[in-house]
């Protein structure tokens, strides 16, 4: 049987895969970005995931506005890394899980999420920053990957709760798999960010860190945040942050907190990154 | 009736509604089809020339044109979007964030390295928080 066995949460800002690829990673300005996720580098070698669901939206990469899917599952044996208006970044190619993918699809469309099925799509910052981060710079990516795009661009969103029930699905339908699989969930986006009008640049800061803190310490506050607060408080953008409650919805009730990295700023955002294991 | 008059309550910010999207629909499908090399290479041969090829408005067409994101956005253009102008450019999320906020673009990086922008008194106009 596969499980879920742990998941992160991480801003996916695409400047930190810039940096990244320009070698700029010991810089003081990034420095501070990148030295957060090193216990996560050492921790991920050691739990070897076979298979990572990243759950990420499309920054008018794949997706135009000519079809929104609210939630999307690539099902397909790779995805190419997309070109965003300056080339492709220079990471390997994102190789699938087909078969998990499809059954999970089947799984959850009967279980009563609606997922539309990609076959075909390129990837861009949105899941390989996040890759980066936690792997570093492989010859290939050492863990097969499932991406899970969400509409955050096109308002609304799908809500936190519903975000959170898709994860409680997907741990299920994980669960009926045939094959032992170490399967991974991240939820990327986030944190506070703004990235457009007068108020680009808002950060905040103790809002943040109240999401942080009720990832495990109170998940039912986090699922109830209505669409309009998110705005308020965490910037247009911060709104993404619904995402993370699919990867917590994914590991059961009980979690742990294993490690956690808030850093101001990087470009227009605030980094946040936790590791949590299920416990169940 | 869905009502989307509260978001006019927060100051700063447009909120991308399906009828903003509506309304930028060409604008934004011009902007997606930057991701292709070659139309890079067009549209920065004749900027105005490329434009023609989308049934864009006057107004926005100037607003790409002038660079004056929050004359798009206003227009129903989505940041997502505009981002493959501003990085067909060479300029950067954080330079073409500040060029909205009336900051210089050395100001805006200041105020992101001490914190970022407050949300203190930019949550809610009619609230004052």
């Amino acid at each position: 049987m596969a499980r879920v066995m742990a998941g992160l949460t991480t801003s996916h800002v695409p400047a930190i895969g810039a940096a990244w690829d320009q070698g700029l990673h010991e810089t003081p300005y990034w420095a501070p970005v990148f030295r957060g996720y090193q216990w996560t580098k050492d921790w991920i070698g050691e739990e070897n995931p076979d298979v990572v669901i990243l759950v990420y939206n499309d920054h008018a990469s794949a997706f135009s506005l000519e079809m929104i899917p609210t939630f999307a599952i690539g099902c397909a044996d790779d995805f190419a890394i997309a070109d965003e208006g300056w080339g492709p970044r220079p990471v390997p190619t994102v190789v699938g899980a087909p078969r998990l993918a499809c059954h999970l699809a089947q799984s959850l469309i009967l279980d009563e999420f609606d997922m539309t099925i990609i076959n075909q799509m390129d990837v861009d910052h949105g899941l390989t920053v996040p890759l980066s981060l936690v792997f570093g710079s492989p010859e290939r990516w050492p863990a097969r990957v499932i991406p899970l795009a969400v509409n955050v661009v096109q308002y609304p969103p799908p809500t936190g709760e519903r975000c959170f029930k898709l994860g409680r699905a997907i741990r299920r339908a994980v669960e009926s798999f045939d094959e032992d699989l170490n399967v991974q969930v991240w939820g990327t986006g986030g944190m506070s960010h703004q990235l457009q009008g007068t108020r680009a640049g808002l950060i905040n800061q103790e809002y943040d860190r109240m999401i942080l803190d009720k990832m495990t310490a109170d998940v039912a506050a986090l699922r109830a945040i209505p669409h309009l607060e998110y705005l308020r408080e965490t910037g247009s953008e911060g709104i993404e942050m619904v995402m993370w409650l699919i990867m917590r919805g994914a590991l059961g009730d009980d979690v742990e907190e294993l490690h956690r990295h808030y850093h101001v700023p990087a470009s227009n955002t605030a980094v946040g990154h936790l590791v949590l294991r299920a416990r169940d | 009736m869905v009502d989307n008059s509260e978001f006019d309550d927060i100051p700063g910010t447009t909120v991308f509604t399906a009828e903003r999207s509506r309304e930028g629909f060409h604008l934004n499908q011009f902007c997606t089809s930057l991701k292709v090399p070659e139309n890079r290479e067009r549209f920065k041969a004749n900027e105005a020339q490329y434009l023609e090829e989308w049934p864009m408005t006057a107004g926005q067409k100037r607003a790409v044109l002038d660079r004056d994101y929050n004359a798009m956005i206003a227009q129903g253009g989505n940041v997502y979007f505009l981002a493959k102008i501003f990085s067909s450019d060479g300029v950067s999320f954080q330079s073409a964030a500040a060029s909205m906020t009336g900051m210089s673009e050395q100001e805006y990086a200041q105020m992101m390295l001490a914190g970022g922008r407050s949300p203190e008194g930019l949550r809610s106009i009619k609230e004052g928080r």
